[in-house]
């Protein structure tokens, strides 16, 4: 006969050493007054194209902005945003579906946040996966291109649920794809009420302006580095 | 499919749990999971096996709770539960609500042991 068993207490977050190493990056993010924003979405929805229009807009404006990317192999994505001349750093994941705190910050050692206003974490293309994992960001962002379908939020409810901003992508397509923007807006209200929303397209420029505003907008004043410009693009 | 990391995740801390208590056998995890924590119970079931192959935790259970989803309603000013995932309101009023008060945990609540 077996010993008899015993129920012992543990309460413990299964994501827990992840939210400590996330905790430990936003107070850094915070002190070195570097505003962080994540990139989620479905493979192929126009996150490398839109970071590398927002990337290159800031940097002619004198801001200082650096992207890390994920991916689960090749560096294409690294290349395609270094045009932009911004710092980019790719990290592959492996077999990884998701980034995970820890692989931000090992990304980020030999880079000085000091010199940054702005820092672009771009997530592995998943809409599944990387909801469970702060990365210490301000602002995650979820991107939905238009020829992925309205429906999308509600298939993908979690994700759409812990993210900040939405960005409809490829506008440009709308009529070609029969978009019903006001069932897509529906759809990311009924998940996540109240959540902005902004539709751009990277290809016409054609939105950019208010995307960029409100980044503006949350750009952290510093005493020293950039002098806070209007955004220049329309 | 990001179970198997978790799977991984709830291995090292049982082990590690069981080493605090002086290597103690487990034989269940006993596990609390949301409907907003972004995992599957079935995916994680048949990864927590994998996870424990070649493990202390071989040949353990993993028992897993789900909760119920409940968020804040601003008409309320209530706990309530959530009408859906896809649609987050009061599920008495239908007021949209977006503050999530329970449905995220995805935690090891304890662990059967046998001393």
């Amino acid at each position: 006969m077996s010993a008899p068993t015993r129920l012992v207490e543990v309460r413990q977050n299964v994501l827990k050493k992840n939210d400590v190493a996330a905790r430990a990056l936003r107070q850094r993010f915070h002190d070195a007054g570097v505003y962080v924003v994540s990139l989620v979405s479905s493979p192929g929805s126009g996150k490398t194209a839109f970071l590398e229009k927002t990337l290159s807009t800031l940097l002619q404006e004198q801001v200082r902005a650096a992207a890390l990317v994920g991916d689960l192999a090749t560096d294409n994505d690294a290349a395609r945003l270094a045009r932009s001349r911004a710092p980019v750093k790719q990290i592959i994941t492996g077999t990884v579906c998701h980034l995970e705190a820890e692989m931000v910050e090992k990304a980020l050692q030999e880079w000085t946040l000091e010199d940054l206003d702005f820092l672009f974490i771009e997530n592995v293309g998943n809409l599944v996966c990387p909801s469970s994992y702060d990365l210490g960001e301000d602002l995650r962002l979820v991107l939905l291109s238009v020829t992925e379908g309205e429906d999308k939020p509600l298939k993908y409810p979690t994700i759409f649920n812990t993210a900040d901003v939405a960005v409809i992508t490829k506008i440009d397509l709308s009529k070609a794809v029969e978009f019903d923007s006001k069932a897509a807006h529906q759809n990311i209200q009924a998940v996540r009420p109240g959540m902005q929303v902004f539709e751009v397209s990277t290809k016409t420029g054609e939105g950019l302006y208010d995307w960029l505003s409100f980044l503006r907008s949350r750009q952290t004043p510093k005493s020293h580095g950039a002098i806070l410009l209007p955004p220049a693009i329309r | 499919m990001h179970e198997l990391s978790i799977a991984l995740s709830i291995v090292d801390m049982a082990t590690e749990e069981a080493e605090r208590r002086g290597d103690a056998h487990i034989v269940a995890v006993h596990l609390k999971l949301g409907p907003l924590s972004g995992v599957v119970k079935e995916a994680l079931l048949s990864s927590y096996q994998l996870a424990c192959q070649g493990t202390a935790l071989d040949g353990s259970r993993l028992l897993i709770e789900e909760t119920v989803a409940a968020i804040y309603c601003p008409a309320c000013q209530a706990e309530r539960p959530l009408a859906s995932i896809q649609w987050f309101c009061c599920s008495v009023c239908n007021t949209p609500a977006s503050e999530v008060l329970k449905g995220r945990e995805l935690e090891v609540v304890a662990l059967e042991i046998q001393p």
